[in-house]
């Protein structure tokens, strides 16, 4: 059964474009409120993030690049330190792909650096993607299945996935006035 | 026996620290608490004893407060006339509170309007360890970098003087001293690859005397000719650019985040440099000058006066910036002026204050990351077994990153003779890669996972005789111990654990006396004055955090082993024992 999953998934594999048509260089300008005044719905999520979170060689190079651009000493290997934990299910801007990428490019104000001009709207991409490998919310054949880092961590495939939601408690920024 | 303890050591044999610590500004205890460290010699002992081993039981509450912050606090209060103080971690308020009233109501707030982003560049949790209380102005750090000074009656700034940047990774926690006009503060970023700092302010203006850099050529570390450290590997030119390949020490850390000591009758202050980035060892070949060492240095000039290294080329990210207790003690029969460090490498030092001499140096804990200190030379003897490596992980390193000790100090008790050690025991496996250095972002290198060492146990308190260099007894804890320690003359021991137990113990047998529960956590330095009332209090800070709590301060995710730096891997169970909470704990007898 294993072994029919594997060649399964190997072909679904085959079926994917490796690297991806090159995309327009912008990166995005995700909405991360779950207001809407006078209602209204959150738009459609860019049509990138499926194409770069469902291919394997996109995550492996976000992966390279979570550790290369020290995303990694801040957020550990998904377990967070100075940054917020990245692999739970409490997300303070949004857990989609697009806000992820907007988090990235933006920065955010309590310590999150912002990478524009530094990173390419594509690198933000890939690292989206593999940020999102962290919570287990990408396929199971295109996360790695090993781990990267030398000594500590389970590989995202044995991960239970942990859907986003809007909350993270320790976003409160508590001090009374 | 799975690992051999050699320690070199010179007899000292049966050594007795004779009953006083050096002289001090306020030597006969006025009952206040106007320095994290009680004083200049750093003793935290207090001489009220109306609280003792024989009345502590009955201890109660007297009253609280709330500082609306969730992170770690790890400061201690201040006490100066009818006014307790207290500085918060970021956005780092202060708070003065009215100890005349009944329920010690506010007197004011300051709100020194920190940087949000600061948040992001802070290794360890947001914490700052204290404000500093002279001639009518508290001093204090910012995590943005700033030292400010504020009118202790009307909580209004008299002068700020920004001092580091956040871009670069800096950020400030540690607490001033201030001695001979001057405030010495000191910048913490090693993890930033931040090159570390001590520097002087002067009192009245903020306006900067002088720098001294832990790393780089003789002019920026303020080596000149009254430079005279006792062993030969501290001697030459420039050893702060020699030591690193070129370019390195620019952002080699040595950041200056712990204590310091002073000796008004010497003129010199005393304390210590971090880690040197980044984590991993083989990308900064050399001993890593003036980087995990302490120095003493004029205080008038900033010029150095000696220096030693307590771990040269660190292997494990084994800062050191913990205290020095300033004492004398009679060694061989002849009073020697020492210092006093249990040193996160895990060896407990005894120093000659004036020549920077180690008398003796003995481990105090698990210990197998090195196998002694070498006397004839000074120098650390590391074991080839457990040296980290690029590239490699090196499993079962005791102690783990934080060390033995960590910045939480130690007490000394001029009447037991013994200096009551809060400490950890734990191990970790170390994992070094290569770092890419880009300003503002992470400069370490290493996938670190701690555990508890042997015995299971995650926390010490140890009481150790500096004479008969031994402990005396010690109280094993289960969680890493991460609060401060305070020792009266009633002789009365107070510490508190991660999951929010103040203990009163008898310092002389260890007897646990009292205890009780906070709301949260204690990671904070608890301290003894009296108030208006005439009466003896104890007050201490509880809100759990810090490096070893950030794993709740954060809302980190401890199923990863290397979240906080590795910690979060030892502290799995704590956002199952506390929540974060910061509150003042005050305590009387009834
Ligand atoms: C200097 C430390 C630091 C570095 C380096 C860093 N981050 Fe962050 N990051 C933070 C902090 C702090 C926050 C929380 C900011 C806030 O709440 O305003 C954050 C937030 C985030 C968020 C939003 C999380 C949420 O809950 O919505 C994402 C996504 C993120 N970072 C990804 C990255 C990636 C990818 C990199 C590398 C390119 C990176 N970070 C580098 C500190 C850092």
């Amino acid at each position: 059964m294993a072994v029919a999953l594997v060649l399964l998934s190997a072909c679904d594999r085959e079926a994917r474009e490796v690297r991806g048509k090159p995309l327009p260089e912008t990166a995005v300008a995700a909405q991360t409120s779950q207001l809407f005044p006078a209602g209204g719905t959150a738009g459609p999520i860019d049509p990138r993030a499926k194409m770069y979170e469902g291919n394997a060689y996109h995550i492996a190079e976000g992966g390279r690049l979570y550790r290369q651009m020290n995303c990694v000493g801040c957020h550990a290997n998904g377990g967070g330190g100075m940054g917020p934990a990245l692999m739970d299910d409490q997300w303070r801007y949004g857990g989609r792909m697009d806000q992820i990428v907007a988090s990235i490019d933006q920065g955010r104000p309590n310590g999150m650096p912002s990478w524009r001009g530094k990173l390419t709207p594509t690198q933000m991409w890939q690292l989206a993607a593999y940020v999102r490998t962290l919570s287990a919310n990408v396929a199971k054949d295109v996360a790695p299945s090993r781990s990267d880092t030398m000594s500590a961590t389970y590989p995202p495939t044995l991960a239970k996935p942990k859907p986003p939601t809007d909350s993270d408690p320790a976003a409160v920024k508590g001090p009374a006035r | 026996m799975r690992w051999q303890m050699r320690a070199f050591v010179l007899a000292v044999s049966a050594a007795v620290p004779i009953a006083q610590a050096c002289a001090q500004p306020n030597a006969n205890d006025d009952g206040q608490w106007t320095m994290p460290a009680h004083d200049y010699a750093s003793t935290r002992f207090s001489r009220l004893d109306q609280i003792n081993r024989d009345n502590v039981g009955r201890l109660k509450l007297s009253f609280t407060f709330s500082t609306g912050i969730v992170k770690g606090h790890e400061a201690a209060p201040l006490v100066v006339g009818s006014t307790m103080y207290i500085v918060t971690p970021y956005p780092n308020y202060i708070y003065a509170l009215d100890l005349s009233q009944d329920g010690a109501p506010l007197k004011w707030k300051y709100d020194p309007k920190v940087a949000a982003a600061a948040q992001g560049v802070a290794c360890c949790d947001v914490v700052n360890r204290g404000a500093f209380y002279s001639n009518g102005k508290l001093f204090f750090n910012t995590l943005d970098n700033q030292t400010i000074a504020v009118d202790a009656a009307t909580g209004a700034e008299v002068w700020r003087t920004k001092l580091d940047d956040i871009n670069k990774g800096a950020t400030m926690t540690m607490a001033p001293l201030v001695a001979d006009g001057k405030v010495l503060v000191g910048s913490s970023g090693g993890e930033m690859g931040v090159r570390g700092w001590l520097a002087a302010l002067d009192e009245g203006s903020g306006k900067i005397a002088w720098r001294a850099y832990s790393t780089g050529p003789d002019k920026d570390v303020l080596i000149g000719p009254s430079f005279k450290p006792f062993y030969a590997t501290d001697r030459g030119t420039d050893l702060g650019v020699k030591t690193w390949p070129p370019e390195a020490w620019k952002i080699g850390g040595g950041n200056v985040w712990g204590w310091i000591s002073y000796d008004p009758d010497l003129k010199l202050v005393y304390y210590g440099t971090g880690n040197p980035g980044p984590w991993n060892p083989d990308q900064r070949p050399g001993d890593n000058k003036w980087t995990t060492g302490i120095f003493a240095r004029d205080v008038t000039t900033g010029q150095a006066r000696w220096y030693y290294q307590f771990s040269p080329h660190d292997l494990f990210d084994h800062d050191g910036i913990n205290e020095q207790i300033l004492i004398t003690m009679k060694i061989n029969g002849k009073p020697r002026k020492v210092l006093l460090r249990a040193e996160r490498n895990g060896f407990f030092y005894v120093m000659d204050r004036v020549t920077g001499q180690v008398i003796a140096a003995d481990p105090y804990g698990n210990l197998n990351a090195a196998l002694g200190v070498d006397l004839k030379t000074g120098r650390l003897i590391p074991n080839p077994d457990k040296e980290t490596k690029q590239g490699k992980v090196v499993r079962g390193i005791c102690p783990a990153s934080p060390g033995m000790k960590d910045w939480n100090p130690m007490a000394f008790s001029p009447r037991t003779g013994l200096v009551y050690i809060p400490h950890l025991n734990l191990c970790m496996d170390y994992g070094a890669m290569e770092a890419n250095y880009i300003a503002g972002t992470p400069y370490v290198g290493a996938d670190v996972k701690m555990y508890a060492g042997p015995g299971g146990n995650r926390g010490v308190f140890t009481a150790w005789d500096p004479g008969a260099r031994k402990a005396r007894w010690e109280i094993k804890e289960d969680l890493p111990l991460w609060s401060g320690a305070l020792v009266t003359a009633g002789d009365v021991v107070f510490y508190g654990t991660m999951d929010g137990w103040f203990k009163a113990l008898d310092a002389v047998s260890g007897k646990l006396l009292w205890q009780f529960k906070a709301g949260s956590g204690i990671i904070g330095q608890p301290i003894s004055y009296r108030a208006p009332d005439g009466k003896q209090h104890i007050a201490v800070l509880a809100g759990v955090g810090g490096w070893a709590g950030a794993v709740v301060a954060g809302g980190l995710d401890p199923r990863d082993p290397t979240a906080a730096l590795g910690f979060a891997a030892a502290t799995q169970d704590l956002p199952g024992k506390t929540t974060g909470g910061g509150m003042l704990y005050d305590f009387v007898l009834p």
